[in-house]
């Protein structure tokens, strides 16, 4: 009997670990809606914030998010994608190979600050650029560069073989097969791990503090115009995203409602990454549906 | 279109040779340049920040092993300056650890839950709940702990509420899901005879977890609580939010403290590019550096001891 009662409190542990898992994440979102949904209005998403006087918004904390994320995906989803087919279709096994693997590794588990500090090294210090959105997103892109490649890479391999041979038999070229018949099936695996990468990406601060700043300058929306200092387009402006701007009230900031505006923006960064990860599986999923015609 | 028609269908449809296989040439070159980007971004960073870190020992003369093992630090101090950076090693160790010790069980326990005592329904509801814990950024988790937990410590605990033990249940929370995801995996790839063998002999689900599977997936496990333990040594903002910064080394777990992570995040804007107490920040970035390949290095000896099974 006694094997019994000790698998009967075991299971019982088990079960008791899994309800606190679960309502940690409760917790936590219970929290963060409940506190942040009262301070979000058209107002806070729509006024520029201040540093030193209350009822400031997240107008251009939220554009900068967004722009920064976007440019950082301009530049990672083509090398990932690149980094992905070469290791998946002409790595062969090898010492290269290997290399390429432990780079892929080192990569994916530096500490994301370490990579700020890298991109402070080298994209703000030694081009001499100062904090840039353009230097925030190649620091970015170190820090997601292994993800990509290794979603695209899985999302080859998993590409039935058959598919791929029958190409190569009908005496198509391996890079046209690549082109034309591997990528087209993968990609909406590919897609699904992308949205995913910019959900992190959206979220991250450390790798940003030292790369793109702690300021934006003040912007003129209606200033479409790339090269010019007020233009929100500029590359070559510092940008304050919302992860980094939660983090910067709560420590550095003089403002008095640090609570309301960084409860505020930390809902709506949430709420963002949970349309991401939604989008992600619901795009997966319709695309998946309609080129391969299961149900 | 007509033109296109007059020409023999030979040269309509066969291109010639030569351009394919340019294409096919093109096409390797450029993958083969999204690789080489990795192998010289990694280069790269160990360089840069390689000699960018060693600046205060060969450049400022700061003493090696003066830096790793004094306990003061007081860079600011004109007369009688002291780059003792041990108490944020320390810090850096502490939080890992006992975060390691807290999510380690918690992660492991999730991961048999949904492995071995609910697969179906218990997996259905964990799973997207750890992947949601994920997707939480670390100044979301940072801000929490600042206005939840530090101020709960204070009342309860005693102390100033910034101190190594928020910052270590905020890391414990963040590395959660790292170590669950990777230990359910290690769980659910255990060959299905293992289990029916145990249940066969008669031992009960916990004798079969306890004795059998557990041991079966050590390894792996170990994986686990190693990824979680990098995440926890490397994570920067939310640790610095809630840890107080202090630069003395903590007596008590309700002490506030420092980490490596955080003292490079609190000085690095508002030291000057090339300053002493500058450089010696990059030095501790070249730790942190350090530390992270003998992470992968402790991974790679673990995966090795896998295969060898």
């Amino acid at each position: 009997m006694k094997s019994k009662t000790a698998d009967r409190i075991a299971t019982a542990v088990f079960v008791v670990i899994a309800i606190m898992i679960t309502a940690i994440l409760a917790g936590l979102f219970f929290y963060i809606f409940i506190k942040g949904f009262k301070y979000i209005s058209f107002d806070f998403l729509t006024s520029p914030s201040s540093n030193v006087r209350a009822g400031g918004g997240i107008r251009d904390q939220l554009f900068n998010s967004f722009y920064v994320l976007f440019i950082t995906m301009l530049i990672t989803v083509p090398i990932g994608a690149g980094g992905g087919i070469y290791m998946a279709e002409y790595a062969k096994p090898g010492k290269v190979t290997d290399f390429i693997r432990t780079c892929i590794e080192v990569l994916s588990s530096l500490p994301s600050i370490v990579i700020g500090m890298f991109g402070l090294l080298v994209f703000v210090n030694t081009t001499g650029w100062g904090y840039t959105i353009l230097g925030g997103a190649l620091a970015l892109t170190v820090f997601n560069l292994p993800t990509m490649v290794r979603t695209t890479e899985d999302a080859l391999r998993a590409v039935p073989r058959d598919l791929k041979e029958a190409s190569l038999a009908l005496g198509v070229t391996h890079w046209h097969t690549i082109k034309t018949v591997m990528l087209p099936a993968a990609f909406p695996s590919i897609l699904t791990g992308a949205i995913l990468a910019a959900g992190r990406v959206f979220g991250e601060a450390a790798a940003l503090l030292f790369t793109a700043g702690l300021s934006t300058p003040r912007l003129d929306y209606s200033n479409w115009n790339p090269f010019s200092e007020q233009s929100p387009l500029n590359i070559f402006r510092p940008a304050e995203t919302l992860a980094v701007h939660i983090w910067s009230v709560n420590t550095q900031g003089l403002i008095p409602d640090v609570e309301a505006v960084s409860s505020g923006s930390a809902a709506v960064l949430v709420i963002s990454i949970l349309i991401f990860n939604l989008a992600a599986r619901l795009l997966g999923s319709f695309i998946h549906k309609r080129v391969t015609a299961t149900k | 279109m007509m033109e296109k028609l007059l020409l023999p269908a030979k040269d309509r449809l066969l291109k010639s040779k030569s351009s394919r296989l340019d294409g096919e040439f093109r096409g390797k070159l450029i993958v083969l340049l999204c690789a080489a980007i990795m192998i010289s971004a990694t280069i790269a960073i160990t360089i840069f920040l390689g000699t960018k870190g060693l600046q205060s020992f060969t450049k400022n003369g700061i003493s090696f092993i003066e830096f790793l093992t004094s306990t003061k630090w007081n860079p600011t101090d004109k007369a009688n300056p002291a780059y003792g950076v041990l108490p944020f090693i320390f810090g850096s160790f502490a939080v890992t650890f006992l975060s390691a010790l807290i999510a380690a069980p918690l992660g492991i326990g999730g991961a048999i839950f949904m492995t071995e005592i609910a697969p179906s329904w218990g997996r259905k509801i964990l799973q997207p709940v750890v992947e949601l814990l994920v997707g939480i950024p670390s100044v979301v988790y940072g801000f929490i702990g600042l206005t939840v937990l530090v101020p709960f410590i204070r009342e309860h605990a005693g102390g100033l509420g910034f101190s190594l033990l928020s910052g270590t249940i905020v890391l414990a929370i963040m590395i959660l899901p790292t170590i669950t995801t990777i230990a359910t995996d290690a769980m659910s790839s255990l060959p299905n005879h293992l289990r029916e063998g145990s249940y066969a002999l008669g031992a009960t689900r916990w004798q079969t977890i306890r004795k059998v599977l557990v041991p079966a997936a050590l390894p792996s496990l170990l994986t686990a609580i190693i990824l979680g333990m990098a995440r926890a040594f490397g994570e920067a903002l939310a640790v610095q939010m809630v840890i107080g910064n202090v630069r003395d080394m903590p007596s008590s777990i309700l002490d506030a403290s420092a980490t490596l992570t955080t003292i490079i995040t609190l000085n690095m804007g508002h030291t000057t590019y090339g300053s002493v107490e500058n450089n010696t920040l990059w030095s501790m970035g070249l730790i942190l550096l350090i530390m992270s390949f003998a992470f992968i290095l402790l991974i790679r000896y673990l995966s090795s001891r896998r295969k060898l099974r």
